[in-house]
């Protein structure tokens, strides 16, 4: 093809003619191509096409220069820097030519469009890297054509491809061509030994606009014409609005409107400060709706399912391996503990908020959410419009943490925009955010568990939720198949305040009741609990099960690594070690902490850690994923607590509530294991165990078993 | 209702508005400068941190009525080209996750360095610790700040 060829192609007149026929998990994407017959030609100048997209991920400029779109929500777990880098490592692209742009949601082209449950990578693993090794070989195929070669005969590398005769053409001077290519098929991607991109520390593509306040949140989001919403919520759970009388906040100035919905009211303004000034104006009375709950009450009621019988038909069983009461029966010594969690808000430090604008043409909604394609399809079934008149646009999110997969401030900001038809922005400040959470529920553990012969025999966990229980995965991690009579029974209360998933669901709290429990089994046993552990997963690998999850080899390698790097068992004068290790989100993860007594109260001063995610792709990333998760632990471990009085939230600021903050953080150490598996969750599965670590080391240090979160009311 | 001249960035900008709005406010909504965070409103998180005549202050906490010729600068004007030794070092040691709590960070940062070039890790730890990062960086700022003190 010649350069006079290409220049017929009109810009406007690509559109989409293929998509990928199978390609397994990549069905569903398009590839872009080819130029429109309908559409007249015109002569333009290649210099100012700036950009051909390739397909929904990939555009390659004529300059060779790449935008990669990444499809997923970030909120801070790293992906838009990490998926990019999958496709790149597959298109064979220097690094320094890439430029990342956010996806939009879009269900046609993308796939797995959400942030949770620590599997981004693991999905995008091998569609992402088909995704770039595709439009590889069809820059190779349209360069051979140009050659009359075969393709088999070329090669791509660093954006360039290469004839052994010596030719060599640019990926921006075949794109055009290339995008016009059948989709080829079945390709093989690289070993992990040629990988380029994969295993090298890339930093966040956001950091220059982080660093220089440029906008990205969406609370940053601005548009002309566009006002702010502040919403009056309950301010207890179970209340309803009585009475409501909007006269003074309407009649201040720069407030446009007042309405009322679902419960609550919302004050548009030309101006946040102008509206949290018409909100504290409403003048609204409460009447109770539903029961107003207080923490006493539920633990109250969590401390009857844990003595109830569980034959007993409001518990579910979730497992029951051999018969855990004949165990007890016939044990030398029965070992039961009571384990307890408040409840918890996410805190993400932006507030939750949403832009929308609902038009009778569309549905325009702009800004931070984990579950972009179930937060579109909510907003078209509560406006009752087409799903296809809903766009969505993810910002970058300051923070999720599992709030933002629900939603619910997207839901209110195109409710608000429909009923007054304006685009509106709906700001949480941090009052509502932190009182009108979707919680971390409350939580309690009894286990138990008998020993014979200085051997476990026996282990019984019993849990008591508020609304909701362990999913059906936790039962299936350690101890399975290391003990022989083992049972799992839950059962919850249910209740009137809003929960939800938060950074690493359950396993955020059982991971502490468990690695507590068995540290004091150890203790019991007279045992080192790293070799308590290390004979568990032994009595597991011979007892291999399909449900199990966890790999007991992978396990003791993580564990031997943080034994190693952390010199276990010799803590320097004055510092008291403590170690648990968990299996979550498909990683094995071991910690070690160590703290110091001062001033008769616990510092943590150190934490290792060891983890095997398998490949990992981005390592300045995943440290910082690795440490985030383990501060958050600690922070939570100790401090994390929110009570209810009759239905109401007792902290609701910063100053009630206490974050972990830099003068109580720890030096932390991060070892990955090194193998080339592919790549398993990374977000999570630090987090839960190190409450646990942090415990151990406290009662090394004071001779004390602690069993309620936070644990900081054991030293105040 | 009044109007205020104030010195933001180098710049003197004429607002009009409530005599008690905080300055974020102001910054945010009508100056468009959104790189100046809202975390909690009552100055206990400091993602809104500004400088005031140099100093690393609340703007959420801090009205418009209080400003008169003070000189303010935000993360937009902590450097022309982006490469002011705190944000050369935060992008050098990748600090931000999130990176909501970043642009407060540095200039609590910044301020602080500027008082006090040579600081020692329990110094660093002491002045940083006003700022709350949900995502927990601060092995990283605490990296990053001694880095960009030794390149000061």
């Amino acid at each position: 093809m010649t350069t006079q060829e290409q220049n017929k192609f009109s810009r406007r007149g690509f559109i989409k003619t293929a998509s990928l026929v199978s390609g397994g998990m990549i069905i569903g994407f398009n590839f872009f191509t080819s130029c429109d017959s309908d559409i007249p030609l015109e002569v333009i100048d290649l210099a100012k096409l700036d950009y051909n997209e390739f397909n929904a991920y990939i555009q390659i400029s004529n300059a060779g220069k790449v935008t990669i779109f990444s499809p997923n929500p970030e909120i801070g777990q790293g992906v838009k820097t990490s998926m990019p880098m999958l496709i790149a490592e597959e298109l064979d692209v220097p690094w320094s030519d890439v430029r990342v742009v956010q996806g939009k949601w879009d269900s046609d082209n993308y796939k797995d469009q959400f942030a949770g449950g620590s599997e981004g990578i693991m999905r995008a693993w091998e569609p992402l890297r088909q995704t770039g090794a595709t439009a590889k070989q069809m820059l190779i195929n349209a360069a051979a054509a140009r050659w009359g070669v075969s393709p088999d005969e070329c090669h791509a590398k660093e954006g360039v491809i290469h004839h052994p005769s010596g030719k060599k053409l640019g990926y921006g001077e075949v794109v055009l061509e290339a995008a016009q290519l059948e989709v080829p098929e079945g390709l093989t991607l690289k070993e992990p030994k040629d990988f380029t991109i994969i295993g090298t520390e890339k930093h966040n593509v956001d950091n220059d606009k982080i660093t220089t306040g440029q906008p990205l949140y969406g609370l940053d989001y601005r548009e002309e014409g566009m006002y702010f919403a502040h919403v009056m919520r309950p301010p207890a759970f179970g209340q309803v609005i009585d009475t409501m009388d909007d006269s003074a906040a309407r009649n201040i100035a720069g407030v446009v409107d007042v309405v009322q919905f679902d419960n609550k009211i919302a004050v548009i303004a030309s101006n946040n400060w102008t509206a949290m000034k018409g909100k504290k104006a409403l003048n609204v009375t409460w009447k109770t709706g539903s029961p107003l709950e207080s923490t006493d009450l539920h633990n109250e009621k969590m401390v009857e399912i844990l003595n109830a019988n569980v034959d007993s038909k409001e518990f579910t069983n979730m497992r029951k391996d051999g018969d855990v009461a004949l165990a007890f029966t016939e044990a030398d010594l029965v070992v039961e503990r009571m384990y307890e969690t408040p409840f918890k808000p996410h805190n993400c430090l932006e507030p939750m908020n949403f832009f929308a604008h609902v038009t009778d043409e569309e549905v325009r909604l702009v800004g931070p959410v984990q579950t972009p394609e179930w937060t579109a399809n909510r907003v078209a079934k509560l406006l009752e419009r087409d799903i296809n008149e809903v766009k969505l646009e993810m910002t970058r999110m300051g923070g999720g943490f599992g709030r933002r997969l629900y939603g619910d401030f997207a839901l209110e900001a195109a409710e608000i925009s429909n009923l007054t038809k304006l685009p509106v922005s709906v700001v949480f400040s941090r009052e509502d955010d932190m009182t009108a959470g979707t919680y971390r529920p409350a939580m309690k553990y009894k286990m138990k568990a008998s020993i014979k012969d200085n051997k476990i025999t026996g282990y019984h966990v019993t849990e008591a939720g508020i609304t909701d229980n362990m999913y059906d995965l936790i039962p299936n991690f350690f101890p399975a198949g290391s003990i022989p009579n083992y049972q799992v029974d839950v059962a919850n209360y249910q209740s009137n305040i809003s929960v939800g998933a938060w950074r690493a669901p359950v396993t955020n709290f059982h991971a502490v009741a468990e690695q507590s429990f068995f540290d004091e089994l150890a203790t019991t046993l007279r045992k080192d609990p790293v070799k308590l552990k290390l004979e568990l997963l032994d009595i597991a690998a011979e007892n291999p099960e399909e449900q199990r999850l966890f790999d007991p080899e992978r396990f003791k390698g993580v564990i031997d690594l943080v034994v190693q790097k952390s010199n276990w068992g010799n803590p320097t004068e004055g510092r008291f070690q403590g170690f648990a290790s968990y299996f979550c989100h498909n990683t094995h993860v071991a910690e070690v902490v160590e703290i110091e007594m001062i001033n008769e109260k616990p510092v943590v001063k150190k934490v290792y850690c060891a983890i095997d995610c398998g490949i990992v792709v981005n390592p300045l990333g995943a440290v910082n994923q690795v440490k985030g998760g383990i501060i958050d632990g600690i922070g939570n471990a100790l401090f994390g607590e929110l009570k209810f009085t009759d239905g109401k939230p007792d902290a609701d600021n910063f100053h009630a509530y206490r974050m972990i903050r830099m003068n109580e953080t720890p030096d932390i150490e991060v070892h990955f294991v090194q193998n080339n598996i592919s790549p398993t969750g990374l977000g999570e599965p630090a987090l839960p165990p190190v409450g646990a670590a942090v415990n151990n080391a406290i009662f090394a240090a004071t001779g004390r078993r602690l069993t309620k979160i936070p644990f900081q009311q054991y030293f105040a | 209702m009044g109007t205020f001249s104030i010195h933001v960035n180098g710049k003197i900008h004429s607002v009009t508005t409530d005599d008690d709005t905080p300055l974020l406010w102001v910054l945010r909504d009508e100056l468009q400068y959104v790189g100046t965070k809202y975390g909690c409103g009552i100055g206990q998180c400091g993602a809104c941190t500004v400088h005031i005549d140099g100093k690393a202050t609340r703007s959420c906490s801090t009205p418009i009525s209080d400003i008169k010729d003070a000189k303010i600068v935000t993360i937009e004007g902590l450097s022309e080209n982006g490469n002011h030794p705190v944000q050369e070092a935060w992008k050098q040691v990748d600090v931000p996750q999130c990176g909501y709590c970043q642009a407060g960070q540095m200039m609590t940062a910044a301020a602080f360095i500027e008082e006090n070039p040579n600081p020692t890790t329990p110094e660093i730890r002491q002045a940083m610790h006003g700022n709350i990062c949900r995502c927990g960086t601060y092995n990283s700022i605490e990296k990053a700040v001694a880095l960009a003190a030794k390149q000061d």
